[in-house]
């Protein structure tokens, strides 16, 4: 990670290594190999979320709160017309005379009401708001660029897989390590300059053209397709290394199994075993990858949203970073983190209800 | 040895050469930098602004007329100590945590197991962001906060190879011999932890260096005028239409430094470690 950037490109390499089975299964959640009722499993798991969830708020709040600077800085230290009294006046408006436990205390009971408190910038707009405007954006690209990725990833890694040190094996490989090593923001400046300007058939930055509302509704979505197209590119081929190396390593296990020699041997034609048989059983393992490849997609998008200059989360956080909005922030860390450990649920409960093993490994222990 | 076993030893040693001579090249071409740079990184030519490469500028020069490959060679040089600073720093708290949580076991164990999956559902590089921003963007604090940030790989390896380690004769002959804890962890344990750990460091340091270049990329990093591959990406990118140059070579610095490292580290994964083996 990427991939993601590093950043994304950082979380790229933490998360999505070409790993084997063996080593993903030291990253998956703690409790994969309990056994247990399903829902019950569901239930442990979603306490133990709350508890990450809890832990990541304290963090983030101290380490944000203690480091040097204040959001009072931007209206008043920094305005020759504000006084200190001006400055004491803003503190006790956002509270931040207070000692740190009672903020945070606060802070978490307005959580707990699902109220992200009121931005500390000058329009003092509730963090809700200015999160949610900005959210379908990076997850729309988010999703499409994942959707993207394993439609290309998949068919990939079995083709190499199956065709293991083949030529076009070799060719893939060597791409693959170009992918991992590859920054996200030079790859958008290179598409850039050939999309761009060389062959100038995508516009480089914003997500519609200057005359966007006289357009018809076709027009519209011709036009929002064409702004997104670069960016959705960069975070596809980003995350592409890692999913189809991941496919690959997962599908060379599944090669090996018996069951693959059995449907084999009893006559079934070689794509009804590699498609039917292998294919299920090698899907399994990334499942998991996609659960942990969300943080890496929130971190790059900061990057290369503000290379494609969209009005996504990324930007909106660093705005806030850059004005010490510390409402603000927190609400952007605590919706990172929830998005992520939801990225976790999810492939937890997909993985159950995928491999029949898991699901009824209850029931199998009886009978 | 068949010849197809023999062509697949060769083509994993083709690997290891290839990142060795890639991470060697780069890091002796930054080390070397004040002899090989034909002018000072940040001297401006003001007659020479935005020119294409040519002989006298080999890669070009950017709006302040600086020579681009001095700044490339420069750059390298911050990448290099980013990346071995930061993985110091996160191979340190990892390895401590890691021999302590395995060979404690218990609620020791419980309780740092848990804080590394909490960390791991961090979205760290909005933390990492986040602290570098108020902490004064510097060379210094990058290295920390990465180092801060990218422990809990390398304490989940460690934790691992301990349990196992621990339970081993030797171990239990230091012990009973009187050796202390603090001993019998840094000198019978960690060494014989040390090829997972290598690896794993050697994949962080290309990590360190993408994160490095995605923050001086945003203005975060590394502060101009001193050369970081990230800001020279940031400052090309506005002239991407006019001096594509600017954007192409610090990238490319990046990309093959980074494929050096990953390269060597994953011939050596799988050299060392024939579990892993394909």
């Amino acid at each position: 990670m990427s991939s993601g950037e590093p950043s994304p490109a950082m979380d790229r390499s933490a998360g999505s290594k070409p790993c084997t089975t063996r080593a993903s299964a030291q990253a998956v959640a703690p409790d994969r190999s309990t056994r247990s009722f399903p829902l019950r499993r569901l239930v442990r798991k979603c306490v133990w979320m709350l508890l990450v969830l809890w832990g990541i708020t304290i963090i983030s709040f101290v380490v944000i709160h203690l480091a040097p600077g204040s959001p009072t800085d931007m209206e008043t230290t920094l305005n020759p017309l504000a006084g200190e009294a001006a400055r004491r006046r803003l503190e006790e408006l956002y509270g931040l005379n207070r000692p740190l436990y009672v903020q945070y205390l606060d802070w978490l009971w307005r959580l707990v009401h699902l109220d992200f408190g009121i931005s500390m910038s000058a329009d003092a707009r509730p963090v809700m708001d200015k999160i949610l405007e900005r959210l379908p954006l990076t997850v729309g690209m988010n999703v499409a660029s994942l959707v993207l990725t394993l439609l290309i990833a998949i068919p990939v890694g079995v083709f190499s897989a199956v065709r293991r040190n083949s030529l076009a094996d070799r060719v893939l490989t060597v791409l693959v390590y170009i992918g991992f090593a590859m920054p996200s923001f030079w790859l958008a400046l290179i598409l850039m300059m050939l999309f761009g300007i060389e062959l100038g058939w995508l516009p480089m930055s914003g997500i519609t053209s200057l005359g966007f509302e006289s357009l018809s509704l076709w027009g519209k979505v011709c036009d929002v397709t064409s702004h997104l197209a670069m960016p959705v590119a960069v975070y596809t081929l980003g995350s592409l290394a890692g999913m189809s190396r991941y496919m690959r390593a997962c599908m060379l296990e599944v090669l090996e199994q018996d069951y693959m020699l059995t449907a084999r041997a009893k006559g079934l034609p070689m794509s009804t075993v590699l498609w039917r048989h292998g294919l299920r059983n090698a899907l399994l393992p990334l499942i998991t990858l996609l659960g942990l490849s969300v943080p890496g997609l929130i971190g790059g998008s900061v990057i290369i949203e503000s290379i494609f200059a969209l009005p996504g989360l990324g930007q909106l956080f660093y705005a806030a970073v850059m004005a010490r909005d510390y409402t603000l922030i927190m609400g952007n860390l605590v919706l990172g983190a929830v998005l992520t450990l939801l990225g976790n649920v999810l492939a937890d409960v997909c993985y159950g209800l995928a491999d029949p093993r898991i699901r009824s490994g209850a029931r199998q222990t009886q009978g | 040895m068949t010849l197809f076993r023999f062509r697949r030893l060769l083509g994993r040693n083709l690997m290891l050469i290839l990142g060795l001579v890639l991470v060697l090249g780069m890091s002796l071409a930054a080390l070397l930098a004040p002899v090989l740079a034909p002018f000072d990184p940040n001297e401006q030519h003001l007659h020479d602004i935005l020119l294409a490469p040519c002989a006298t500028y080999p890669l070009g020069t950017d709006r302040l007329g600086r020579d681009v490959l001095s700044r490339l060679l420069y750059g390298g040089q911050v990448s290099l100590w980013v990346g071995f600073v930061a993985v110091g720093i996160s191979i340190s708290i990892g390895a401590i945590l890691g021999l302590v949580s395995g060979y404690f076991r218990g609620i020791v164990d419980e309780i740092i197991m848990r804080g590394v999956d909490v960390m791991l559902c961090f979205p760290s590089f909005f933390l990492i962001l986040a602290v570098v921003a108020f902490l004064e963007p510097s060379l210094t604090n990058i290295m920390i906060v990465i180092g801060f940030t990218s422990w809990m790989g390398i304490a989940r390896l460690v934790r691992a190879e301990t349990l196992s380690l621990r339970e081993r004769d030797f171990v239990s002959a230091a012990r009973l011999s009187g050796v202390s804890t603090a001993r019998v962890l840094l000198r019978h344990i960690l060494p014989n932890a040390m090829a997972p750990v290598t690896i794993t460091a050697i994949l962080g340091v290309g990590g360190a260096i993408l994160t490095e270049s995605g923050l001086s990329f945003l203005g975060l990093g590394v502060q101009p005028p001193q050369a970081s591959w990230g800001n020279m990406l940031m400052d090309g990118k506005a002239y991407i239409e006019d001096a594509p140059w600017l954007s192409l070579f610090p990238g490319l610095a990046i990309l093959v430094t980074v494929l050096g490292y990953n390269l060597l580290g994953e011939s050596l994964r799988d050299l060392l470690d024939p579990r892993l083996r394909r």
